[in-house]
């Protein structure tokens, strides 16, 4: 099972031509990942020989799913073409976009994750390392060899944080890390995770990680007190940083919360979630609760 | 980036929204002269970036032109809440007859921009949304729609605003859209006496991400007070100085976090915030070291680096490299984890430099550098 991306998930890359699209293609298909095509208007028919395997370049995302059935597209374009991209890809009905890309503005973001999630397409992203199912398929920039497959499931903010996690407990392992992305605008949230955590037969546990800024982790405690009964360990970053820019007086409203690790913390423990000072006690407490159920 | 109230003045009347006649200047004389260009009674206003200017003694009005180069010498150089006031802004007073506010901010959670207004202006907003929510509206915007002169109706009447203030409604929109702002605030949004609609007040915060389409403001590296942080944009490190004695290099903002927490959790302070992202090439580790070594608070450094898509091999040579550039004074606590790693510790191991060692653990590391910086 696993959450939004398995074995069979057919998965096309938007930007695989360009240097970070060929690197990470090449690591998805090591990793196992079903990749069936690049997206590349002007490089559309040729095909690109990744150390014996061969990948055909669409010239668009809707030629792409026509030939291949593909069901998810990884996304690299640079910033200034990431809104033309999803745009096309919730066009074509893919059903998940993980949008890798990092650094585009916010007025793009908001139009394109409104416009696909009204075309049923989800976006994961932008400026996030996208989600693997260990063993089964890797969607974006995570390591593949850090993990294996297991009873936690993930879901941060930050990358190298959900890496470091993967790491103190690659003994235990991953049913899906998704890392949603540190923008302010995200199309998927540690809510829409924490969701399909819950009905995820693999996952026994969740580890949640977040971080300053904006109450996302607020809304996430609420949630879980209201719908996940699956143990819930937490991690939040940020204690010690310097106040981050405000939103100005209306963010305060919007937000309702200073959006401090504190408040996010005292949200979390207030749900029932135990919470790690450290990454490393977090994974202890992931431990600790794994061997009580 | 957040503007200067005088910079959204600015671009408030490029858009066609009427504002009072102002002028900016950094000199008492010169605010003489535009206050005799103003017609002499003017308000002072100093520009900062930051709210209670007024409570702060920033803003005050001024009976002629004698009197706004006095007031001008006592605001300028005047510190509010940390920010040094380096210019005032000399505005025509308005004669008001009722205050509004409104709003376009970012509604994370949503991920859309929400309309807020109030026909209570001119107060923090924050108080009359606490104590009195039904007479602040709050309307979602639909991005690929925006603000129409319908939608902008709607909200004007949702806040019990004044129909004439539609179209400053529609105008601020295009401020936002245009200029790729995450917010447009003004408060108050005045009516005058003569029944004009007028900005008075405005704070507007710019999308760093769309500074390569919106190249007007510049690259925002003159916002760096702190010589250190000047020094680190110059290279294009992301460097925040905070008042520790730790220095921190990490990759991934959300690791250097995590790193600055366990520091202050070993009972030290972190002295920065250093994201060398995911490349951590020799250059950026030596200029990243340079900054850290350079700022005379620190005792020790810890290198958190965890190999995820970057090699850890590749960071030690850039450790080696970096201590070999330049005379290391300051003992270095590195910690070198996945992709790679023991590769990362067998090159370390081998140069053997007496201020550097490693830790295998985060909180390992953490507490020896935290131990470092106290003996030292």
């Amino acid at each position: 099972m696993a959450i939004h991306l398995t074995k069979e998930s057919k998965v096309l890359v938007q930007g695989m031509t360009g240097g970070e699209g060929m690197k990470h293609t090449r690591r998805m298909l090591a990793a196992g990942t079903h990749v069936v095509g690049g997206v590349n208007p002007r490089k559309a028919g040729r095909t690109v020989d990744f150390d014996g395997q061969v990948v055909p370049v669409f010239g668009s995302v809707a030629d792409g799913i026509r030939s291949t059935g593909a069901d998810v597209t990884v996304v690299f374009v640079p910033p200034a073409f990431a809104k033309a991209a999803v745009t096309e890809a919730a066009d074509a009905r893919i059903p998940l976009a993980v949008v890798i890309t990092e650094g585009i503005p916010v007025h793009d973001t908001v139009a394109f994750t409104t416009y696909a999630a009204e075309r049923g397409t989800r976006v994961i992203g932008p400026n996030c390392p996208g989600l693997i199912t260990p063993g089964q398929s890797n969607a974006g920039i995570i390591p593949a060899d850090i993990t294996k497959p297991g009873p936690v499931g993930l879901v941060s903010k930050s990358g190298t944080l959900t890496y470091q996690l993967m790491y103190e407990l690659r003994d235990i392992g991953f049913s899906t890390c998704v890392g949603i992305g540190g923008d302010p605008v995200v199309g998927t949230s540690h809510i829409d995770c924490l969701a399909a955590f819950q009905d995820d037969p693999d996952t026994e546990l969740v580890v949640l990680i977040g971080e300053i800024g904006g109450d996302a982790e607020e809304r996430a405690a609420a949630y879980i007190r209201e719908h996940v009964t699956k143990p819930v360990v937490g991690y939040i970053a940020g204690f010690t940083a310097p106040e981050g820019r405000t939103m100005g007086h209306a963010g305060a409203i919007v937000s309702g919360s200073a959006g401090t690790a504190h408040a996010k913390q005292e949200a979390l423990e207030a749900a029932g979630v135990r919470v790690g000072r450290t990454p490393t006690e977090t994974a202890r407490l992931v431990l600790e609760t794994l061997r009580r159920g | 980036m957040d503007l200067y109230e005088h910079q959204a003045r600015e671009l408030f009347e490029e858009h066609g929204i009427l504002v009072p006649r102002a002028e900016v200047t950094d000199s008492p004389k010169e605010a003489r002269e535009i206050a005799r260009r103003l017609g002499g009674r003017v308000v002072v206003k100093a520009q900062v970036k930051t709210g209670g200017r007024g409570k702060a003694g920033g803003v005050k009005l001024a009976a002629d032109p004698a009197a706004a180069e006095l007031t001008a010498r006592q605001i300028l150089g005047m510190d509010i809440k940390g920010h040094t006031v380096g210019k005032v802004m000399l505005a025509q007073p308005v004669d008001i007859d009722s205050e509004f506010y409104v709003s376009y901010v970012l509604d994370r959670a949503a991920g859309r921009f929400l309309a807020i207004a109030s026909a209570e202006g001119g107060m923090e907003i924050e108080e009359v949304a606490a104590t009195r929510p039904e007479a602040v509206a709050r309307i979602p915007v639909d991005p690929a729609e925006g603000v129409t002169s319908a939608k902008a109706g709607q909200i004007a009447e949702a806040a019990g605003l004044p129909p004439q203030t539609v179209d400053v409604l529609v105008r601020l929109w295009q401020v936002l859209v245009r200029e790729d702002a995450l917010l447009v605030e003004v408060n108050p949004l005045v009516r005058t006496a003569q029944g004009h609609i007028l900005a008075l007040d405005g704070k507007v915060t710019l999308d760093d991400n769309a500074r390569f389409r919106q190249a007007r403001w510049g690259d925002g590296t003159q916002e760096h007070h702190d010589p250190l942080e000047a020094a680190a944009a110059a290279r294009g490190l992301n460097y925040v100085k905070l008042d520790g004695e730790v220095g921190v290099i990490g990759n991934g903002a959300g690791l250097v976090m995590s790193t600055l927490d366990v520091v202050a959790g070993s009972g030290a302070r972190p002295a920065n915030f250093l994201d060398i992202g995911g490349g951590a090439s020799a250059r950026i580790m030596a200029d990243g070291l340079s900054v850290i070594l350079s700022d005379p608070a620190v005792k020790s450094v810890f290198v958190n680096v965890f190999g995820g898509i970057t090699a850890c091999d590749a960071v030690a040579d850039g450790i080696v490299a970096a201590v070999d550039s330049i005379r290391l004074t300051k003992p270095l606590v590195v910690r070198l984890d996945g992709n790679n790693a023991a590769r990362g510790r067998a090159i370390l191991q081998e140069r053997a430099h007496p201020l550097v060692e490693q830790a295998t653990t985060m909180d390992g590391a953490a507490r020896r550098a935290a131990q470092l910086a106290r003996t030292a």
